[in-house]
């Protein structure tokens, strides 16, 4: 099923939700909702399930106002965040549920319920479960049996808000792949909504980045991550460094390089954000020009962290900390320590409007003391 | 896991079971629990010792010609039809209103939570005397409902409205609190799954609210059967047809009738702890829900 989304807009009291939302989702296809608590991303969600209704705009199923469907014919399986399992029944009977509710016509009969339920069990892994209560079972094991009841109405679009957002680190992966492959097996449309980037990035087609009730960037998870359009994005997708710059008729100067900007930048103050991972070092007083664009001056190292492959070094370049994650070995080159300076190069700088920027994700209120446990929850 | 009887009034079970690191000395202790179970002994047990010594002073035969004293039945038969009229109707307004309450957003919706409350903060008897205002010879409605030839103050009827008036609060009560915590994604689940609103209803909700809402029935039912105040307002007291139980141990009594006032007393007293014990049997099971939860 095709779901097309046209100038939705959503307000509770006075705030604006959603604000003129425009969004496909093409038949078969995996879609991330991602956003911050509060940009309106599981209200969209609950909108398209009918579990809430929007002040204006509507929602169309391959070209059919979703609102005139009944519920034979917009068959969406909707998974919550907490899973909202009947705890009164057992797992066998949660599942059954979708098919015992059918009308009399409709409903199968015993046999075949039963048969039913112990596939999709099978299929999440759970068979042999039948007899428990959902309070004997772990999160991860809960999410599947909701995923699992889920699939007994035979669904042909799958909305999950937030589904692993309860679950550890280590579980949430598993499922995630459990997940994907049961989209690819179904051939089902699915919408997830999460908080996690690297969740949606992992996961989906395409991603749709939600802020402040509208969607700023839509895009294959690659073509989000390597261009994101606004600051907001950057910064939301991963960590950022942000150095100034100056854009004069449309040319960055940053360090040694001068970078063409995107169109709709104006001249004037401008920041360069840049990914740990694209932050080259090298021995101090390095001047050799590469393809990077490379820093006057010497950076002071503050902080080393190896962690297996990876080193996270954390940089004073003028009076700014800077996050660089390089290789283990080129550390080793290096022999970096703490106080040992070495050269900044940025690969891949992004260029944005510096008032935009500040605007959009609070770098100007960031600049020295920026936590240190920042980094180690994203690791 | 969610659980579903935090608004029990009883202590959560797993503190009870775990002993607590003993801050207090010893004389402390002996003193507070002195105190605690002399309270216990002076207000609650003796009352109740006395009520059956008196009832049984003259021996067992005239207590059991007490109890089958035409007016001492028919006492009887009322309170219990006015019990099994009040519980059911409280069962469906408190399960509408906690409904409403907690999974619709609407106007006005504060001022019914208030509202439902007001019988607890107001004296039954001025429960009791609105409804004579608006049913009585000379209320609001009296003319109408005389013309039409029906009694209502000073009858049955009376008697159950303002019974189902004092008992309003208990199961909604029992049940916001509950169902808030609940919230409506079990509902949104069941709708998602394809259930109407009566399935939802039938195999969700009530399953959900079960043991809340036989709690809150049985809080009802002690109160219905031991309503005085309200009751006593709009019965007129016609001794073998308005006088529920409470009330004809008042008039028993009044006409220095102790020992047959004390065997219907014992009676009352013996149907509030029947109450009592299927109280504890549902707090009993709470716990073994409880605790059949966290087994694995």
């Amino acid at each position: 099923m095709r779901i097309e989304v046209k100038d939705l807009t959503k307000r509770f009291d006075h705030t604006i939700v959603l604000d003129r939302i425009n969004l496909e989702i093409r038949q078969k296809e995996f879609l991330g909702l991602l956003g911050p608590s509060g940009s309106g991303k599981t209200t969209l969600l609950r909108i398209i399930a009918r579990l809430e209704f929007a002040d204006s705009g509507v929602v169309e199923v391959d070209g059919r106002d979703v609102g005139t469907l009944g519920f034979e014919e917009r068959k969406f399986g909707f998974v919550f965040q907490q899973y909202a399992l009947f705890n009164h029944m057992t797992i066998f009977e949660n599942v059954a549920f979708g098919l015992k509710v059918r009308p009399r016509g409709a409903r199968p009969d015993k046999r075949a319920i039963a048969a039913r339920v112990q596939e999709l069990l099978e299929l999440v892994q759970l068979g042999g479960f039948e007899d428990r209560f959902p309070a004997q079972l772990s999160g991860g094991q809960r999410q599947r049996v909701a995923l699992a009841r889920t699939l007994t109405i035979d669904p042909q679009v799958l909305l999950l808000d937030e589904p692993f957002g309860a679950l550890d680190a280590k579980v949430r992966v598993e499922l995630r792949r459990s997940l994907r492959n049961i989209h690819d097996a179904t051939g089902l449309t699915t919408i997830f909504v999460t908080h996690d980037q690297e969740e949606a990035l992992d996961l989906a087609d395409r991603v749709a980045i939600m802020n402040r009730g509208v969607i700023e960037q839509i895009g294959t998870p690659i073509e989000v991550y390597e261009s994101p359009k606004t600051p907001f994005i950057f910064d939301f997708l991963g960590h950022t460094n942000s150095f100034d710059c100056l854009i004069h008729y449309g040319k960055a100067r940053l360090g040694d390089k001068e970078l063409a900007v995107e169109p709709g930048i104006p001249d004037g103050r401008g920041v360069a954000f840049v990914r740990p991972h694209d932050i080259v070092l090298s021995p101090p007083n390095d001047l050799e020009p590469t393809q990077d664009a490379k820093l006057p001056g010497a950076a002071i190292t503050r902080f080393v962290s190896a962690r297996g492959q990876w080193a996270a070094v954390e940089l004073l370049y003028e009076k700014r900390l800077i996050e660089a994650e390089i290789s283990r070995e080129r550390l080793n080159e290096l022999g970096l320590s703490i106080g040992d300076k070495c050269t900044i190069s940025l690969r891949l700088p992004r260029i944005y409007a510096k008032r935009e920027a500040e605007k959009q994700t609070g770098i100007g209120d960031r600049a020295a003391a920026r936590p240190r446990f920042r980094r180690r929850q994203r690791a | 896991m969610v659980d579903h009887f935090s608004s029990f009034h009883a202590g959560p079970p797993q503190a009870a079971r775990r002993s607590l690191p003993l801050t207090e000395s010893a004389g402390a202790r002996t003193i507070l629990i002195t105190i605690a179970l002399g309270f216990l002994l002076l207000f609650l047990l003796l009352p109740l010792v006395v009520v059956f010594a008196e009832a049984l002073r003259m021996g067992l035969g005239s207590y059991w010609a007490a109890i089958r004293e035409p007016e001492a039945l028919a006492a009887i038969r009322l309170t219990l039809l006015t019990a099994l009229t009040v519980v059911p109707l409280n069962a469906i307004f408190g399960i509408a209103a906690a409904w409403a309450i907690t999974k619709f957003q609407f106007a006005g919706k504060n001022l019914l939570i208030t509202l439902v409350d007001l019988p607890f903060s107001v004296s039954p008897v001025i429960g009791g005397m609105v409804f004579v205002l608006l049913f009585g010879r000379q209320g609001v409605f009296g003319p109408w409902f005389a013309a039409h030839d029906i009694k209502i103050i000073f009858a049955v009827p009376g008697i159950i409205i303002a019974t189902l008036f004092v008992t309003l609060p208990f199961v909604a009560r029992e049940l916001i609190p509950l169902m808030q915590k609940q919230g409506t994604e079990y509902e949104e689940a069941a709708l998602m799954l394809g259930a109407n609103g009566w399935k939802t209803l039938f195999r969700v909700t009530l399953p959900n609210i079960k043991w809340g809402l036989l709690y809150g029935l049985l809080l009802c039912n002690g109160r219905a059967i031991g309503e005085f105040g309200a009751v006593a307002v709009v019965s007129g007291h016609i001794v073998g047809l308005t006088t529920t139980m409470p009330l004809y141990i008042e008039v028993l009594y009044n006409d220095f009738n102790f020992p047959a006032a004390f065997a219907v007393a014992s009676l009352l007293t013996l149907m509030a702890f029947v109450t009592l014990i299927l109280k504890t049997i549902l707090e009993w099971r709470a716990e073994q829900r409880l605790a059949r939860g966290r087994l694995h």
